[in-house]
């Protein structure tokens, strides 16, 4: 019995309990911080609070324990920390702005957001047990996805908010099908691909050293991708546009191994890029409110007042932070979604965002090499598609506040305010589990079994 | 497909250390420049979000900070705004600060080093900063007598005690409300200091120690007098005191005011001089002692020097190597002789003091959160411009000035004042300003004071310190004695 000892240690499960403790007193310390410090004080809500917050987790880990034994210990809390932490910043932002006469409850909504999330994310693992099911609905997968990504631009339900066209209104709640769009467009890039990489890679006439693809090869994908494309252009969503751009080149590479591919689509997206500057004013001005955020002259037109706004709250907490619920967030225009970023480093200061940076990049480490783990196509391409499409969800957001890349509207994963993404996020947190769990399970079944797969 | 994977995760490692490193750029490379950038608020949140200690005049806070809920935490609430205006000064997140919330800003704010060990203190019990008390020595009673008294006139009044220095009024006119600027709206604050900057009366402006000074007119002979008992005449010396006076060089001429004789003949005593105010014995008096006399009283009564009472005050002015008519002209304080109301109560005061000048000065003590005390001021002597027999000697001309001369309309019953007019040509077309500084009660003075009215108040050319400004001066000098008294 002594390897069935082994097996259970190293299936993780032990540690996700003790990170879970860990996730869950970040997420009630921060708000016990917050309540403290900005809001009514610590009172018997934080209890209330504190019970759900652990009752949640527990149930999360015990169903983990049954339906994906070996899955990665280390996503679930890690997902769970940052959600926690999104929580009680988003409560935080929610005191800031009364304290400006500005009534919201934005940390409620969020709180519901969240548990519709993990739950949903629960029903992913409990009724998809094998990822590779997903295969089948290939073309049904790409086929929604640009339905989905197309709802807002229909008159009636879809709405505009800020310039961009990407939400729809249900039931008197705005949502953004865009988010679930996109692990829809992971799935049908993985089947597409996982079936036809090799003709993709190997067939196709050869042009200035390229080998470029037959069209019939590519065609399905290239439709769909210009498609998604042009919709998002339309809908002047910039930043999933970016995200969409990089996800299909990422995959496509891996699909492949064709560097050469990846050239052309940089080569591509910047042409495009400089096209879009010139051609459309509103990309334009992002630009420029990017490049010369605090000229005057830009700053008092109101481009850059956002940005440069964040940028203070982000100075102002310097290295350690003006510590929750004593910074100003409320200042920052979209402080609970866009900006939460900014809200971020003005309260926990360079470290707490360093921290959650690296929390970041062990969720995306961590999908990452659930991809190389797990055995066939399928599951490496939508584990490598989710993880990296989080990474440059996270760069375009974060390299946004922080001026590295013009800003963009994305949200920053698990901690902006929005349902959409916070279910979005959390639905591919239970994807990358479950492949996980497979790719872990065959690892510990057959440890000697783990030299690199042959391409099949 | 594990080789790719591979090199994407090495991609996605080199987004975050972009990241990691952007976010250092933000919140640490450039952190201060972006913390001192003008549209900063936070800057201004963090600056005035801590409480500031109080100002406090015989034991009240005329200025204090209140908690507010909006994000500046304090509100800075100026009780009696526009009687102390010019000595608190404003705190404003438009304009800044001015006065003793700027110089006395570190204490205040809790920031200076003084403060060390109770901002350790605080850092270890987890408390706010906060900032000191500083306690003023104004006497509330005066400061609203003299602020009364000097009604709408433009002007100044400064009171204070020529024994240690201690400043008991200090008024100028017109006045503003800090309150007003104390508002929490950087354009509000911004447009109220605006239309103060624009406002012609210059009501910003502390006359009592700075502004563009005055000529001392008729007050400055007490200069000469000083002068001339210690180069050895008496207050019985005869003097020369035509009815009009040629000045040597020039076909000008000096006159007496009014034109008028000073006495029956052409010759009179200096203290009767003094008493009448006679110009032309004066100006002779200034060419017979020569300036190099006149200007070494001048400075050791304090022309020349900078204070920091701690408000910066505005050095009075001689001229420079003035030939024999400027002599004249400068010896009846006229010319490109320049003062302030305080220095001129530093003059009288220090007469009535024996000849002795206290530095003067307006923070009595600082003291920390827990009352501690963390500064005191101690009155220290600043100069000796004239020896005891001569100062008596003067203090008598001076009493007679009141008793049966010029400044009569600053006579108090039961307390024998000693003082001196002034008259200040401004010009051709405009009104005189009009002086008196005195002291009392002249033979153990207990307060020292100096008024002057600009362009006359409501008499207009007919205007004299005599008429306008002794008046005043009798007030605050009751005021003084009587809150003295008072206080035991």
């Amino acid at each position: 019995m002594a390897t069935v000892h082994e097996v259970t240690a190293r299936a993780g499960r032990g540690s996700e309990a003790v990170l879970l403790v860990i996730a869950v007193s970040i997420t009630v310390g921060a708000r016990a911080f917050v309540d403290a410090n900005a809001g009514p004080g610590i009172g018997q809500s934080l209890g209330v609070y504190a019970g759900a917050v652990a009752a949640l987790a527990i149930a999360a880990h015990v169903l983990v324990r049954l339906r994906a034994p070996a899955a990665d210990p280390v996503l679930l809390p890690a997902a769970f920390a940052l959600t926690g932490l999104g929580l009680a910043l988003i409560r935080r932002v929610d005191f800031a702005y009364a304290a400006r006469g500005r009534e919201t409850d934005f940390g409620t909504t969020q709180t519901m957001w969240a548990v519709i999330g993990i739950v949903a994310a629960m029903v992913v693992i409990g009724l998809i047990r094998d990822h590779r099911l997903l295969r089948r609905y290939t073309y049904t997968a790409g086929v929604l996805g640009l339905l989905g990504l197309m709802l807002p631009l229909m008159p009636g339900i879809g709405r505009e908010v800020n310039g961009a066209r990407i939400w729809i209104s249900v039931a008197g709640r705005s949502l953004q099908p865009g988010e679930f769009a996109k692990i829809l467009f992971v799935i049908f890039f993985a089947g597409y691909l996982v079936s036809n990489r090799d003709t993709l890679a190997l067939a196709g006439p050869k042009v200035l050293g390229i080998r470029l693809p037959r069209p019939r090869d590519l065609g399905p994908l290239l439709i769909v991708w210009a498609a998604a494309l042009l919709v998002q252009v339309a809908q002047r969503d910039l930043g999933a546009s970016l995200l969409f751009f990089g996800l299909f080149v990422a995959m496509l590479y891996v699909a492949t191994q064709r560097v050469s591919w990846v050239l052309v689509g940089v080569g591509l997206f910047a042409a495009g890029a400089v096209f879009a500057g010139t051609a459309f004013s509103h990309v334009g001005s992002r630009y420029d409110a990017w490049l010369n955020a605090l000229d005057p002259a830009v700053y008092d037109s109101g481009r850059s007042y956002q940005l440069v706004q964040g940028l203070f709250g982000m100075a102002s907490g310097g290295l350690f932070g003006t510590g929750l619920g004593e910074g100003s967030p409320g200042l920052v225009p979209y402080a609970e979604s866009d900006f939460i970023v900014a809200t971020l480093g003005e309260e926990l200061g360079l470290t707490g965002l360093m921290a959650v940076l690296a929390l970041y990049v062990v969720v995306v480490q961590r999908a990452l090499r659930a991809a190389i783990g797990v055995r066939d196509g399928f599951g490496k391409l939508i584990a490598a598609g989710l993880g990296f499409s989080m990474a440059l969800q996270i760069f375009v957001v974060v390299g946004g506040v922080t001026r590295v890349i013009p800003l963009t509207g994305l949200t920053t994963p698990f901690l902006a305010y929005g349902g959409s993404s916070m279910i979005a996020n959390w639905i591919m947190v239970a994807l990358l589990m479950r492949i996980s769990d497979l790719a872990r399970a065959t690892a510990l079944e057959s440890p000697r079994a783990t030299v690199e797969e042959v391409i099949a | 497909m594990n080789e790719p994977i591979r090199r994407l995760s090495v991609v996605v490692l080199m987004l975050f250390l972009t990241l990691m490193a952007s976010a250092s750029w933000v919140q640490f490379v450039q952190a201060d420049q972006l913390g001192q950038d003008q549209r900063n608020v936070r800057t201004l949140y963090r600056q005035f979000g801590s409480f500031r200690g109080p100002i406090v005049v015989d034991g009240d806070a005329i200025v204090r900070s209140v908690p507010v809920d909006d994000p500046f935490n304090y509100q800075r609430v100026y009780a009696n705004g526009p009687l102390y205006a010019h000595v608190t000064g404003y705190y404003s997140i438009g304009p800044g600060r001015s006065a003793l919330e700027q110089a006395k800003n570190e204490l205040l704010n809790g920031t200076a080093d003084a403060l060390f060990w109770t901002r350790l203190g605080e850092l270890f019990a987890g408390t706010e900063q906060e900032g000191a008390t500083v306690e003023l020595t104004l006497s509330a009673a005066v400061q609203q007598v003299a602020y009364d008294a000097l009604g709408d006139h433009t002007g100044a009044v400064v009171a204070l005690d020529p024994r240690t220095g201690a400043i008991l009024a200090m008024v100028s006119k017109p006045t503003y409300d800090p309150a007003a600027l104390a508002v929490h709206s950087t354009s509000e604050a911004n447009r109220i200091y605006q239309s103060l900057l624009a406002d012609e009366t210059e009501p910003l402006i502390n006359r009592a120690i700075g502004g563009d000074t005055y000529a001392p007119g008729s007050s400055f002979k007490l200069i000469v007098a000083a002068a001339a008992l210690k180069a050895g005449y008496s207050p019985d010396t005869l003097l020369e005191a035509p009815q009009e006076l040629d000045l040597p060089l020039t076909t000008a001429t000096i006159k007496n005011y009014g034109g008028a004789r000073c006495g029956p003949t052409d010759q009179i005593t200096l203290l009767d001089a003094l008493r009448v105010s006679c110009n032309t014995a004066f100006a002779q008096l200034a060419m017979d002692l020569g300036w190099p006399a006149i200007a070494e009283t001048a400075a050791e009564f304090g022309w020349g020097s900078s204070l920091s009472i701690p408000l910066g005050v505005t050095p009075s002015r001689l001229p420079q190597d003035p030939n024999e008519p400027q002599i004249a002209q400068s010896g009846i304080g006229q010319f490109d002789v320049r003062t302030t109301p305080l220095q001129m109560a530093m003059v009288a005061g220090a007469i009535g003091n024996g000849g002795v000048l206290m530095e003067p000065y307006l923070v009595s003590t600082v003291r920390d959160p827990d009352l501690r005390v963390v500064e005191r001021t101690n009155p220290s002597k600043m100069s000796e411009p004239l020896p005891r027999d001569e100062a008596a000697a003067l203090t008598v001309m001076m009493q007679a000035v009141v008793s049966n001369g010029s400044g009569t309309a600053a006579a108090i019953d039961g307390v024998s004042v000693a003082g001196k007019t002034g008259t200040a040509e401004t010009g051709f077309n405009t009104a005189p300003h009009t002086w008196f500084i005195g002291f009392a009660p002249a033979e153990n003075p207990t307060v020292a004071v100096a008024v002057i009215v600009e362009n006359g108040g409501d008499l207009g050319n007919e205007a004299t310190g005599g008429r306008v400004a002794a008046p005043i001066a009798r007030q605050v000098i009751e005021a003084a004695i009587a809150a003295q008294r008072g206080r035991g």
